[in-house]
């Protein structure tokens, strides 16, 4: 599988490249350019999956669930890339960066989208680790890069607190290395080879495994911005240049996430004939609830515009977090899908955001208005989008959502209006700002700007199209992963 | 005969040294003065290259007498180092911390009887018995660590209890489970290298932006400001 | 865990049962507590030999204290007018219990019908009692530094007690009894351990016994620096055999405290057996240990200064909180479930 090195390969040496290119010009079209190969390697590599199966040695493996979000990382990195070659030239022209800012920020883009796609292929825990950590390595110094007090405490509190979340994962990857250990036949070198846990999980001890799952459950939560370990995420969205904000919300929660999803994977077959076999789907589902309706509240408090779409992001992602707990073969298919459609539609809000900010000059809430009168082709897309994220038919994530209700009210009917209601929470905490923000009197002074709506436009484009039609292509292809995580399949 | 008599020597030495290195922990929670803290982080990482050495060297585990100089170099000489150096160029070098020791002691102690409580249920198959109580105690150093942190107001000495975290797990993984495989090992080694460098990155911008080494400080992100 | 406790019983048993009616035994507990009491003074003189040495002095000659204690028995005791009988007994009752104290440790052998009652509990109610006295006559006389004395002694004691009991009891979870000869006899059987409960009970054993014994850098025996004094604030008023009976129980206990932790940590050389070639081993090997001892005391008594007496309460919690740990990492480490 050349592809996957290539799709690793690719992003890796361009962030060394561009860390020493001093033409800002160019490495922003190199920028483009490089996400934009690499998103067709990984659409390659998908169609290879698709033709030939499963792979998997002891360093990468490449399934049905995780192509599906490579593909899907190089996409919104892609589009990223596009709308972050114009506005990080308006900022570079505010002068709220330099030269060395920006070259920092090509370089340690590349490098996020490779660490990214390193956790998402690997076969190995260990390597899992280190590449989501590194994730917050590559970042940390790009939510400060504007250097103001605000950003350095932002990214302060996004290193100690990731960083501290982290380090739990890594004391459950040695607990399940440990367990590991006692497996007949165990090869030190294959003792945290995903695949291998896998199948022979059944053998590992139950106590061990459910006292590790807890440290990763918390370590990678923290990256997801469950409650009550989110503080670091509505500070880093905020204050971070917008492109990283529309990477943080539409990759690096999917990746966290995708990681505790292995994990419950490994520890649902270990514990499957213990006396707590639902153990880890417990968890999720009351981290992935209470992080739901709690984000739903903090939405009506929020005045800065960012802070706000990212109190949205923890609340979809416990959303699903609350799916995959539940774990039924419809769940972990809403689950999925809706991963799909929020990593299209929050990094297209975040986009659209951006832009906005530009054109008021402002991240505070009461300052933004009138939007589609000073320039409609930034505020239609962001009153679409956020009528997507929202949940309004006919966009995907009414879809999800919906599919997500049902499969509630299957399994746990009393838990569906608890959901019913933090969606209407939610739903009246995004319109309420939302409003006055398309539609209210145009302060003086706020102007257009140069803004490339491409990437937001074929976003919300395919958010629809998922929502009136998915795909058989991709509906199969949800329902093998689906099958590969919960073990039926939904169709 | 009891128990520990019945270990080889090795375990006993790795024994004695899970203890000294609980020992630094809670040195790291009660040291007022940032300069006795590093000094203190300097001797933990140490004792945990120690401990690599003793199990490299009684289970014939070649590759660990390599992450054992790694540890040392850099858990013992170059993280104290680059924080001696931040110390002394911010001029903290006379720096008293002002939170309450007793209280992190009390608490840390309690931490350990918890961590005990939660890997006493792992019942003993095999050779588990020997590690599963150097587990409880790596357990209650990262938690120990965790507390520092939060009585800790100081960045710096807030990143110093970070990094005691860091030890605690390097322990964990050396001690029980002979070391995790070498490109994982040497992938933790240069993150916590990475992150060493970023924190000194962080102490010049916060003392030059936002004016105060004191994490309390770092109050102008909240909900409802403007 | 129970044969070990049932094993200890049957020790205990064989200490106490066997040798009983022995008339050797008894005549060789009788020679050690005689012993113990010819030695103590030998003990004092050496450290303050090193000390002289190491602070480049030639220092008194090793049998001073000797000297010391006959001129004081020689000369007359002055008793205050103002004081009570308390102020006479005083002297007495500190010396004969720090002798009972001493009479029930095992010093060259463990199989003495002493060892039945060589309780770590019981000897510290010994040494208890020794001190409420001394505190007592420090407060009898009515001066203003017998009574300081007293008061800061009362507080360090309250202090290194927990401290003491502390390390005292991870000893005893350890060898699963509280006698000391028994326990000597276990930690011998099991051979060499590293236990890292008893690097810390050891550590906070050592603090305890400096603060205990008026030691630097709690309190210095060699000065009568009127502000930071406190054994010595309670004996001001003391003189002839008085004096002499109160320091020679200062360093009896010293050397009781000597004895206690070179004979349980390092329990190796004494005799568990009555035979002469053993309990000459013994006796070498005491000497032995008590020589390093005091030369490791006395480099501590170089190397640290004397800390302020309200620095004191630090300096324990210190060794209380070495104690804890070492009854934490006894019971995480060495206690298999």
């Amino acid at each position: 599988m050349d592809y996957i090195h290539a799709t690793l390969l690719i992003p890796l040496l361009s962030a060394i490249v561009m860390a020493f290119m001093p033409n800002l010009r160019l490495s922003s079209w190199l920028n483009v350019t490089v996400s934009s190969a690499n998103f067709v390697v990984s659409a390659l590599l998908m169609l290879k999956v698709m033709e030939h199966g499963a792979f998997k040695n002891n360093w990468f493996q490449i399934d049905e669930f995780n192509v599906y979000l490579v593909v899907l990382t190089t996409f919104v990195a892609m589009t990223t890339s596009i709308f972050s070659r114009p506005y990080m030239e308006h900022v570079c022209h505010m002068g709220w960066t330099n030269k060395k800012g920006m070259r920092l920020y090509h370089s340690m883009y590349q490098l996020f989208q490779f660490t990214m796609l390193a956790a998402l292929t690997t076969n190995n825990l260990g390597v899992l680790w280190i590449s989501v950590e590194g994730a917050t390595l590559a970042t940390v110094l790009l939510v400060s890069l504007y250097r103001t007090p605000e950003a350095i405490e932002a990214a302060w509190k996004y290193f100690m607190l990731c960083g501290t979340g982290i380090a739990m994962a890594l004391f459950g990857t040695v607990l399940l290395y440990f367990a590991a250990q006692h497996i007949p036949g165990f090869d030190a070198e294959q003792g945290l080879t995903w695949s291998v846990l896998f199948e022979s999980s059944k053998q590992m001890h139950p106590v061990i495994i459910s006292i590790a799952f807890v440290f990763l459950l918390v370590g990678y939560g923290t990256k997801v911005g469950l409650v009550p370990l989110h503080n670091w995420l509505p500070d880093a969205h905020s204050e971070g240049p917008t492109p990283m904000s529309a990477v943080l919300s539409g990759l690096l929660l999917n990746v966290a996430l995708y990681a505790v999803i292995r994990m419950k994977m490994i520890v649902d077959n270990a514990l499957v004939s213990s006396n707590h076999p639902h153990l880890a789907g417990y968890m999720l589902m009351s981290f992935g609830l209470l992080s739901f309706v709690v984000a739903a509240f903090f939405l009506h408090r929020q005045r800065d515009i960012k802070r706000m779409f990212s109190y949205s992001s923890i609340e979809h992602m416990g959303l699903m977090t609350f799916a995959f707990g539940i774990g039924g073969p419809l769940a972990t298919f809403a689950g999925l899908f809706h991963m799909l459609v929020h990593s299209l539609t929050k990094s297209a809000i975040f986009v659209t955001v951006g832009h906005a900010t530009h054109i008021s000059g402002t991240q505070n809430i009461e300052k933004i208005r009138g939007l589609i009168r000073t320039q409609p082709s930034v505020g239609w897309p962001l009153l679409l989008g956020v009528a997507a994220i929202a949940g309004f038919p006919p966009f995907g994530i009414f879809t999800s959502e919906f599919l997500l209700l049902i499969a509630t009210m299957k399994s746990w009917p009393w838990l569906a209006p608890i959901l019913l209601i933090g969606l209407a929470i939610a739903f009246a905490g995004l319109f309420r700002f939302l409003h006055p923000m398309v539609y209210g009197e145009v302060p003086d002074g706020q102007q257009a700007v140069k803004a490339n709506m491409w990437p937001v436009i074929l976003h919300l484009i395919l958010v629809l199209w998922l929502g009136l039609y998915i795909p058989d292509t991709l509906a199969n292809w949800l329902n093998e992963a689906t099958r590969f995580i919960s073990g039926t399949s939904v169709l | 005969m009891d128990y520990l008599s019945t270990l080889p020597l090795s375990g006993q030495l790795i024994n004695l040294l899970a203890a000294l290195v609980l020992l630094t922990s809670f040195m790291l929670l009660v040291q007022l003065r940032l300069v006795s803290v590093i000094h203190t982080f300097a001797w933990q990482g140490a004792l945990v290259a120690a401990v690599t050495v003793i199990v490299a060297w009684s289970g014939h585990h070649g590759h660990l007498y390599l992450s054992a100089l790694i540890t040392f170099v850099i858990k013992a000489m170059f993280i104290p180092w680059l924080l001696h150096y931040h110390v002394n160029s911010l001029g903290l070098r006379r720096y008293v911390s002002a939170h309450p020791p007793v209280t992190g002691l009390m608490i840390a102690s309690m931490l350990v009887v918890f961590s005990y409580y939660i890997i006493l249920p792992i019942e003993l198959i095999g050779d588990v018995g020997e590690s599963r109580n150097i587990i409880a105690i790596t357990l209650s150093v990262v938690l120990i660590g965790l507390l520092g942190m939060i009585i800790r107001h100081h960045a710096i000495g807030q990143v110093v209890s970070f990094m005691s975290i860091e030890n605690g797990l390097f322990f964990a993984a050396v001690a029980t489970t002979k070391g995790m495989p070498l490109v994982v090992e040497l992938g933790i080694a240069f993150d916590v290298l990475v992150a060493a460098v970023l924190f000194g990155v962080f102490f010049f911008d916060i003392h030059g932006r936002v004016g105060s080494m004191d994490v309390d400080d770092m109050t102008r992100l909240s909900e409802t400001r403007d | 865990m129970i044969a070990a406790i049932a094993s200890s019983d049957i020790l205990l048993d064989s200490v106490s049962g066997s040798d009983l009616l022995n008339p050797f035994a008894w005549l060789m507990a009788i020679l050690q507590a005689f012993l113990f009491v010819l030695l103590s003074p030998l003990l004092s003189g050496w450290i303050h030999k090193c000390k002289a040495f190491l602070q480049n002095r030639r220092g008194a000659p090793v049998l001073q204290p000797y000297r010391d204690l006959r001129k004081l028995f020689g000369k007359e005791a002055i008793v205050a007018e103002t004081t009570s009988i308390i102020f006479r007994i005083a002297p007495y009752i500190v010396f004969s219990s720090t002798l009972l104290a001493v009479a029930v440790i095992p010093l060259v052998a463990t199989m003495l019908p002493t060892a039945a009652i060589a309780d770590i509990i019981v000897l510290i109610g010994f040494l208890a009692l020794g001190r409420f006295f001394l505190v007592l006559a420090g407060l009898d006389a009515g001066t203003a530094f017998g009574g300081m004395g007293s008061s800061r002694e009362t507080m360090i004691s309250s202090m290194a007690e927990p401290a003491a009991l502390m390390a005292i009891f991870i000893l005893a979870m350890t060898v699963h009894t509280t006698n000391l000869a028994a326990a000597i006899e276990l930690s011998l059987q099991n051979g060499f351990v590293i236990r890292p409960s008893f690097l810390f009970a050891l550590i906070a054993l050592l603090m305890v016994a400096v603060a205990e014994t008026g030691r630097i850098p709690i309190d210095n025996p060699s000065t009568h620096l009127e502000l930071t004094m406190i054994h010595e604030a309670m004996l001001l008023e003391y003189s002839g055999r008085h004096l002499a009976l109160m320091e020679w129980s200062a360093s009896l206990k010293l050397m009781l405290y000597g004895v206690l932790i070179s004979n349980i940590f390092f329990p190796w050389g004494i005799a568990t057996e009555l035979t002469v070639p053993a309990i000459l081993m013994a006796l070498l090997a005491i000497i032995l240990k008590l020589f390093v001892l005091a030369m490791i005391l006395a480099l501590s008594e170089t190397v640290l200064a004397k800390m302020r007496v309200f620095r004191a309460p630090q300096y324990l919690n210190l060794a209380f909180f070495l104690a804890l740990l070492g009854m934490i990492s006894h019971l995480v480490l060495e206690v298999h479930v």
